[in-house]
């Protein structure tokens, strides 16, 4: 078996193509690239069509949307950051403490007379240190970031309780100032802390689709190995993007203790669920290698109208639970009939 | 002498108690060279060669590159070197675009660190065009896990040729491969060479390794248990040459250099 008589290969860099390189253009590309966005639409188009089909009185009202949009930026932030650390095939179930951590800081910091932009410098600090923590428990001790950062739940969420005696700290002083106005102001009737989740959606949009940081991590939730032999530095990526994680939990715990106008030691804890689910619905799987920042916020929202939606459409409370639960599961399961079909 | 662009001393690696190298010498030319690593399963080629790209770190020995002693041996310094690796298992992350698998690790970026996406995905088509490894249409957008065994080979070998290295080293690249898209990774080892590329590769078929290669490693148990040139030998002699070496390992009582575990 001799194989010396092969045709040699021509190195000419501009001969034409030996195929037609087929290049679909325009609304297909869109539509493929961004199918699980676009899926994650559907199920709030979905759900927005039953809520004002059954409670039309609520869901055609403007007033009801200020409501969701008050709260809605905290979820958004979150769920945002939390896209990077599930598509490079971790998570973090940390952030509603340390988003709580971020708050007591923020708020210990501007009660004791800190300039209040200074001490949101501060809490996004503690918020990005937290964050930095979990990535050295993940990347140095080599542990489950599923257990690590659940026990970094609870053990920040004791730091706080013992810290502050269980007592809060009001905010009320800081009501009508011009930092609360930039903060979580209105603007014609519209939340000014909406305009900063949908900011930093963006920015985050841009580095998940646009930058470096965002192609190593998929690259490194896709296949580690092959991310190691291609010289990215793994470890760095997964901290990287748990400071992310952090920092976006300092920020919206900052919008959240100026929402509420105080800090409470429970602050956050209510989160956890609801900010998965919204990943998920958003359409980011949970294998990670590929995710969806646009689908995030998409599924923030959907979570955000789930629990009004609910009430508004005149089903006893008793059924809250029941119904949130089989709308997270028949989302989760339209973006399974949607994936891509690989061989 | 002129001097040799790597050489490794005395390189010893082992995982656990498992022995997988044990004071490995081997150097490569400062002309290009083509040269076969073989040696049968467990051997230790694999992690000769990814000693050689940076990926794993040895347990102690010494690298140089062009008679300079490099110390803390890493993907980022081999790269620097301009040595470029093919891995067995491709290395290639398949949810994400050709062009991505690519560029992975060295994006081009502008300002920030943003990603050139446009300028990647024409450096990639023109890459696929060049190694003409297409049974079907696809372009430089196409999600990896969407082509075959064979084009994914492609896009591995596309990715090491685009970097245009001095030291090229292919992990089997022709398994899985069928005959004329081995023919072509050979043929662009030649062409690489004529270039300026040396080349390692790793070959179970000693045919293919004997047409190609100068020049011959061979590996048992951790250990470089013979160098030949291709003027020295014949395929059949180097044949007969494994075979020799594998009888010789299954016989205890010959030897008895107490490195068993096989």
């Amino acid at each position: 078996m001799m194989t010396s008589q092969v045709k040699p290969l021509s190195p000419d860099l501009d001969r034409p193509p030996p195929h037609k390189v087929e290049r679909k253009r325009g609304i297909i590309v869109f539509m493929d690239r961004n199918r699980r966005a676009l899926s994650a639409l559907l199920v709030l188009a979905g759900l927005m069509l039953v809520f004002i089909l059954l409670g039309p009185s609520t869901f055609l009202n403007p007033l009801i949307y200020t409501a969701i949009f008050r709260t809605l930026p905290i979820p958004i932030l979150l769920t945002v950051s939390l896209v990077f650390v599930i598509v490079e095939g971790e998570i973090d179930l940390s952030f509603g403490s340390i988003l709580g951590l971020s708050t007591w800081a923020f708020a210990a910091a501007v009660a004791s007379g800190w300039n209040p932009f200074l001490s949101v410098v501060f809490a996004l600090v503690v918020g990005g240190c937290t964050g930095f923590v979990n990535g050295l428990i993940v990347t140095r001790l080599g542990l489950s970031s599923l257990v690590s950062t659940l026990g970094m739940s609870f053990l920040l969420r004791g730091l706080i309780h013992v810290g502050t005696q269980g007592n809060g700290i009001s905010l009320t002083f800081l009501n009508d100032t011009p930092f609360y106005q930039v903060s979580v102001g209105s603007v014609w009737g519209f939340p000014v802390h909406m305009i900063w989740g949908l900011a930093f959606a963006a920015v985050a949009m841009l580095l998940f689709n646009h930058h470096r940081f965002g192609a190593h991590v998929c690259c490194v939730g896709d296949n580690p190995e092959s991310s190691r032999e291609m010289g990215i530095n793994v470890p760095r990526v997964k901290r990287l993007a748990f400071i992310f994680v952090g920092i976006a939990s300092g920020m919206a715990g900052v919008l959240s203790g100026l929402n509420n106008q105080m800090f409470y030691p429970g602050s956050g804890e209510d989160l956890l669920m609801p900010v998965l689910a919204a990943a998920f619905v958003g359409g980011t799987p949970t294998w990670g290698g590929v995710g969806t920042v646009a689908g995030a916020v998409i599924g923030a929202c959907s979570v955000g109208v789930i629990e009004t939606g609910i009430v508004a459409a005149g089903v006893s409370h008793l059924y809250k639970n029941f119904f949130y639960g089989l709308i997270i599961i028949l989302a989760v399961s339209g973006h399974k009939l949607n994936e891509p079909q690989y061989r | 002498m002129e001097t040799r662009f790597l050489e490794l001393k005395n390189i010893t690696k082992s995982f656990g108690k498992v022995s997988a190298l044990d004071r490995v010498n081997l150097f490569i030319k400062g002309e290009p060279e083509i040269v076969a690593l073989i040696g049968d399963n467990g051997a230790g080629k694999s992690t000769l060669i990814k000693i050689i790209s940076g990926v794993l770190q040895p347990d102690s020995g010494e690298i140089y590159v062009k008679a300079e002693k490099v110390d803390h041996w890493s993907v980022a310094k081999a790269r620097a070197a301009r040595i470029e690796t093919v891995y067995q298992d491709r290395a290639l992350v398949v949810q994400q675009t050709i062009a991505r698998n690519i560029f992975m690790g060295r994006e081009k970026t502008g300002f920030l660190g943003f990603v050139r996406g446009k300028e990647q995905s024409i450096e990639s088509d023109r890459l696929m065009r060049m190694i003409g490894f297409t049974s079907k249409v696809f372009s430089s957008d196409s999600v990896v896990a969407k082509l075959s065994g064979g084009e994914r080979g492609g896009v591995a070998i596309a990715r090491a040729m685009y970097f245009e290295a001095d030291l090229l080293i292919l992990d089997e690249p022709t398994t899985a491969l069928s005959l004329t898209e081995s023919e072509k990774v050979f043929d662009f080892v030649r062409k690489a060479k004529e270039r300026g590329t040396s080349c390692i590769f790793i070959s179970h078929n000693i045919y293919h390794a004997y047409d190609v290669a100068e020049r011959f490693i061979i590996l048992d148990r951790g250990r470089v248990v013979r160098e030949i040139d291709k003027e020295q030998t014949t395929a059949e002699k180097l044949v007969r040459d494994l075979q020799e070496i594998a009888h010789r390992g299954h016989r205890p009582a010959e030897g008895g250099v107490g490195q068993g575990g096989r």
